[in-house]
């Protein structure tokens, strides 16, 4: 009963690009935070219209237009950094990562502000009502991750101030631009979630 | 009957460091080989806690209004025994095999990110620890200190501050946290490992089905870790912050945690139970004498049943009060995945007929899993009705079927992986006598604790109880069950003599005392820290096979 | 010590043998779900016997051919040659995916109907109303349509064909989750706080149910038993009419009456028509009236009343009625008082 395919077979083994290491653990790294986001999405979604008491999603959000464009626009020039590094500009890379990088900041810095505003004058907290919770553990989860990222950023910036950025390190700049692509989509998911449906 | 491999040099003996040097080395160690020893040799310790905390629990429900303990420390008992049982014995044995054996099994040197893995390893011990710090945290060992005591899957409100005052929720969260995220690291590390460090020549369909099994295991931990981490930040911020998450009072959910808990808490069993199938896999072949019965039908079963895995969580709702159309919904997806269990089951059953079978220890644990692990499948279909389950559901027959499941299942694969690569990793071979004391030790305990509790579950006696009131009829259950732990401990005992007297004094093993087929039995016993003189280049499944059969190829018929 | 020790195992053998052997009294296992009594319980075994009848039929194919196998093919000594190598048989693959996803496929439209069958029930208008509120570790029972509030009993009448009377339960919970199971009656419903679930029991043959919290809900979760009592028409009325009653006045025990209602007590328990109305623990109307005392842990007897009257925690240690430090002779009051709210 032995499936006889009878053929000769060339002693070469197949041979497959193996695709890179940094990407394909990022990209892991991805997945499992992005089933994370989904649990503090899925909450926020269910308790949309639960809370016992104000104040209630309509009287005190406002949609964010300014932070998200900036947070969107980081997307675009990390690419274009990115793009710069392989191309062996190092100069324009420095540049565009620093424009992303205050970009982040400004993101970070509308949060505070938006936060202030529903704390002091709204008085908003998380323990206020289950709209408190959920939104400032979604959207401040979120901010988390941008801050690590930022920290990240940081991070190269100083080393290719110093230096240790080439355009051989591209792939693992790469790899770290993933991270910050990923951050933006969950932002367009939890600006969908928060300030779209459940206003 | 080894086979001696043209290329394999026995390695030099190298000078006895002094303690010291030899346990730094141990400590700083990224070596795949070194930390997948470490986690199972931390595994196996876990264990023999866990175990002793379930003895204590059995001493106290031998006998009805039986007083060993205060109803508070039982509380604690049953909840670090599973908690132990799922998060620092399991999760520990199936990632350390699978840092052992993957680089070996693929033609790696080592593991993609090698000192992430060091990190995952040191994370997850140092969780255990933090949860077993939580016995002197609090009042101290006479009062059982503030040991988690909200069963090991915590349901809300009891975990919120109002009904759980004290720390002991605290180091569940906290420890869980903790060792969860060295598991996912660990899991990013075999993902990234399997796409991108295969030997040459080994594409993916000629994988061992071990780390074709392993790879959609830490697949599964990608996406199941993280609702539970996700739950238990809710929760800490309830506990710390005044979330509302889960606090009824405000509107919050308690089936919520429920959700959230169980989407987690189903892949993670079959997280647990793949790795077993994965050695099973490896095993049943070499001690027929047959390649495994329909590869692809079993990666693909593999698949589908991580898949489904994912859409099956409710069943452990059922008695919640859902709606009759996500009873329904919930009783055909766990109905469905018994379907590539079962083709699982036929598959080995195919790889042994026709073959000519050897009674080694690691097969002999094999035959016990097949056959515990099918009465578990099948108490699982009952399960799986879900009005038979508002009957059945927090019962002891729910506990005697997750017991057959891990231990009846798992636990006999995990003894059966350590008994056939045991040589490869120390040189040296185990006892096949002191093995089959073991395995029917082990057999006549095992059953002798969890098949009356099928009884009694039917009988009506609900799980977590300290203790019980005679006149239910549940006297005689108990005891037997009571009494199958003497076996049991017995049989570890047996083992643990088996390895210490192997390791002083076991005859050597050979780079392939098996006479097997996988890459890892190319090299030397034990590997160097290199695993392999020159990195392997494999044309088919089996490529010792193929060397040892050249007349006759794997790749003539794959 | 040995002569203790071999003592003790007798006598407790001998107890084992007179609770689990004895067939002759009925019944032997009180809470088995293969003995229903109520429709959804039967409903639930009738499907439950034919999945167990599948599962064995799976389980006689498998174990027989895991046997055959194991003894046809298992390697003889003087053998040396490796057995024809097969790699797998689509049809025979095939085979054996097909048939199991049949056998689930029935299995699972046959699970469907009982679960329409027990979930979809309607309450008809005759149905008695009873709404069951889980405490740690009480269960407290109330009758909106007839006024009555009681603990850790459950009183209904017996449905007959002829007039069907089932009993439909609301269940609350004040703090965490627990579950209402009694087995020979129905399936168990989680008890959930923030939740109103809703069960069912039709129970055609009188008599008393035991159960118990299935759900662990902390300390005392062992203890936190369930009586149901199933009565015939007229001693279901008659019970009805003894609960509305207002509490016993027995003049002869004014002083513990007034040292209850001067104490703490009030603050948790109720005594109707006095000023006790608190309704953190159970309501004590007609406290005699029940079987047992702290839902289950021991019998209602005067002297364990004056047990938990003395130190709660030593009957039912953790549960949340504290050491009231009673002094003896305020005990003394205070027990005669309860003993007489029948």
């Amino acid at each position: 009963m032995i499936n006889a395919t009878a053929h000769t077979y060339h002693a070469e083994p197949t041979e497959e690009a193996l695709p890179s290491r940094g990407r394909v653990g990022m990209v892991c790294l991805i997945a499992t935070e992005a089933a994370l986001f989904s649990i503090f999405v899925v909450a926020y979604l269910f308790y949309i219209g639960k809370s016992l008491i104000g104040p209630y999603p309509a009287q005190v959000l406002e949609v964010p237009m300014l932070p998200t464009i900036c947070l969107l626009a980081s997307s675009a020039t990390i690419m274009l950094a990115e793009r710069a590094l392989r191309q062996g500009y190092g100069v324009l890379f420095k540049g565009w990562w620093f424009l992303t990088m205050l970009l982040g900041v400004a993101f970070l810095y509308a949060t505070a502000v938006e936060w202030y505003r529903l704390i002091f004058t709204h008085h908003l907290t998380i323990s206020t009502n289950l709209f408190g919770t959920t939104f400032y553990s979604l959207v401040g989860f979120h901010a988390m991750h941008v801050t690590v990222g930022l920290m990240l950023l940081t991070l190269v910036l100083i080393l290719s101030l110093c230096g240790y950025v080439t355009q051989a390190q591209s792939e693992r700049v790469a790899a770290l631009s993933l991270y910050w692509h990923f951050v933006d989509v969950v932002w367009i998911v939890v600006f969908l979630v928060v300030y779209v449906i459940g206003r | 009957m080894a086979f001696e491999y043209p290329l394999a040099r026995p390695q030099a003996e190298a000078p006895r460091l002094p303690l010291l040097v030899q346990l730094h080395d141990w400590v700083v160690t990224v070596d795949h080989k070194r930390l997948g020893i470490m986690y199972v040799c931390t595994g196996l310790l876990f264990f023999a806690v866990a175990g002793l905390e379930a003895s204590i629990m059995r001493w106290q429900l031998a006998f009805p209004n039986h007083n060993v303990v205060a109803p508070e420390v039982f509380n604690r008992l049953f909840t670090m025994h599973g908690t132990t049982m799922v998060f620092l014995v399991g999760m520990p044995l199936i990632l350390g095999l699978a840092n052992y054996l993957i680089p070996l099994m693929i033609g790696a040197r080592d593991l993609a990110f090698p000192r992430l893995n060091a990190f995952g390893f040191w994370l997850s011990l140092f969780g255990g620890v933090l949860l077993y710090f939580s016995y002197l945290g609090g009042e101290g060992l006479s009062g059982a200190g503030t040991a988690p005591d909200v069963g090991w899957f915590a349901y809300a409100p009891l975990t919120e501050r109002a009904f759980s005052r004290g720390h002991s929720t605290d180091y569940w969260i906290l420890s869980l946290l903790v060792s969860g995220i060295g598991s996912v690291a660990t899991s990013i590390n075999i993902v990234t490992t399997v796409f991108c460090m295969r030997c040459k020549g080994m594409t993916l369909a000629r994988m061992p089905l071990f780390v074709w099994m392993l790879l959609v295991v830490a697949g599964m931990i990608l996406f199941a870790m993280p609702p539970l981490t996700a739950a238990q930040l809710m929760l800490l911020l309830d506990r710390y912050l005044g979330a509302r998450f889960f606090d009824t009072q405000a509107g919050g959910s308690a089936v919520l945690w429920q959700h959230f808990f169980w989407i987690f808490g189903h892949p993670e069993v079959y997280i647990l139970m793949l790795p077993g199938f994965a050695a099973v896999s490896e095993i049943i072949p070499v001690f027929s004498r047959k390649p495994m019965f329909g590869y692809a039908a079993m990666v693909g079963a593999t698949l589908a049943i991580a898949f489904i895995s994912m859409g099956v969580w409710a069943h452990h709702m059922f008695t919640v009060g859902m709606s009759a159309m996500a009873n329904a919904f919930f009783t055909a997806s766990t109905m469905l995945i018994a379907v590539p269990t079962g083709i699982k089951i036929f598959n080995w059953l195919a790889t042994m007929y026709g073959g000519k079978i050897r009674f080694a220890t690691p097969m002999l644990f094999c035959i016990g899993f097949l056959f515990q692990f099918l009465c578990a499948g099948l108490t699982g279909i009952m399960l799986a009705a879900s009005p038979f389950d508002w009957q059945l559901s927090d019962s002891y027959f729910v506990v005697a079927h997750f017991h057959y499941v891990l231990i009846g299942g798992l636990l006999f694969t995990i003894f059966a992986a350590i008994h056939y690569w045991f040589p490869k990793a120390t040189g040296k071979m185990l006892s096949e006598t002191l093995g089959r004391w073991h395995f029917w030790l082990l057999v006549i305990g095992f059953n002798l604790t969890f098949g009356p509790q099928h009884i009694a579950g039917i009988l009506g006696m609900p799980r977590r109880i300290y203790t019980y009131a005679p006149g239910r009829g549940w006297e005689l259950w108990n005891l037997l069950s009571s009494v199958g732990v003497a076996f049991q401990a017995l049989a570890v005992l047996f083992f643990v003599w088996n390895v210490i007297r192997a390791l002083r004094q076991g005859p050597p093993a050979g780079d392939d005392p098996w006479d097997a087929w996988t890459l890892e039995w190319t090299t030397t016993s034990p590997p160097p820290e290199y695993n392999f003189e020159t990195l392997p280049e494999v044309q088919s499944r089996r490529p010792l096979w193929d060397l040892k059969h050249p007349h006759d190829p794997d790749w003539h018929h794959e | 010590m040995t002569g203790l020790w071999r003592e003790q195992i007798r006598r407790r053998v001998l107890a084992l043998s007179r609770t689990d052997v004895c067939i002759m009294n009925r019944p032997v296992y009180p809470t088995n779900i293969f003995d229903p009594v109520s429709t959804p319980a039967q409903a639930i075994i009738e499907l439950s016997w034919l999945v167990l009848w599948i599962c064995a039929g799976i389980f006689v194919i498998v174990v027989g051919l895991l046997t055959y196998i194991l003894i046809r093919f298992r390697h003889r000594r003087a053998d040396t040659d490796e057995p024809p190598q097969v790699y797998g048989s689509t049809q025979i693959e095939l085979a054996w995916t097909v048939i199991p996803l049949l056998t689930v496929v029935v299995l699972f439209l046959v699970t469907t109907r009982t679960i329409r069958a027990v979930q979809s029930a309607v309450p008809p208008a005759e149905a008695l109303q009873v709404t069951i509120v889980g405490h740690q570790w009480w269960w407290e029972i109330r009758y909106p349509a007839l006024g009555i509030v009681t603990a850790n009993e459950v009183h209904v009448p017996v449905s007959d064909r002829a007039r069907p009377q089932p009993t439909f339960l609301r269940l609350e919970s004040v703090d965490v989750a627990h579950s209402f199971w009694v087995p020979r009656l129905a399936g168990k419903t989680d008890v959930i706080p923030n939740r109103d679930n809703h069960m069912w029991i039709e129970p055609f043959e009188a008599g008393l149910y035991l159960g118990q919290c299935a759900e662990y809900c902390g300390t005392q979760h062992a203890n936190m038993l369930l009586r149901i009592m199933v009565h015939s028409r007229g001693d279901f009325e008659r019970w009805v009419a003894a609960q509305q009653q207002p509490p016993v006045r027995d003049l002869s025990v004014q002083a513990g009456r007034d040292l209850f209602q001067a104490t703490a007590c009030v603050n948790c328990h109720t005594v109707r028509e006095t000023v006790a109305n608190g309704t953190f623990g159970p309501d004590l109307s007609h406290l005699m009236s029940r079987a047992t005392l702290g839902a289950g842990v021991v019998d209602n007897t005067l002297q364990n009343l004056q047990a938990w009257m003395k130190n709660p925690q030593h009957l039912k240690p953790g549960n949340l009625m504290p050491d009231m430090k009673l002094t003896p002779q305020e005990l003394e009051h205070i027990v005669a008082y309860l003993a007489t709210l029948k």
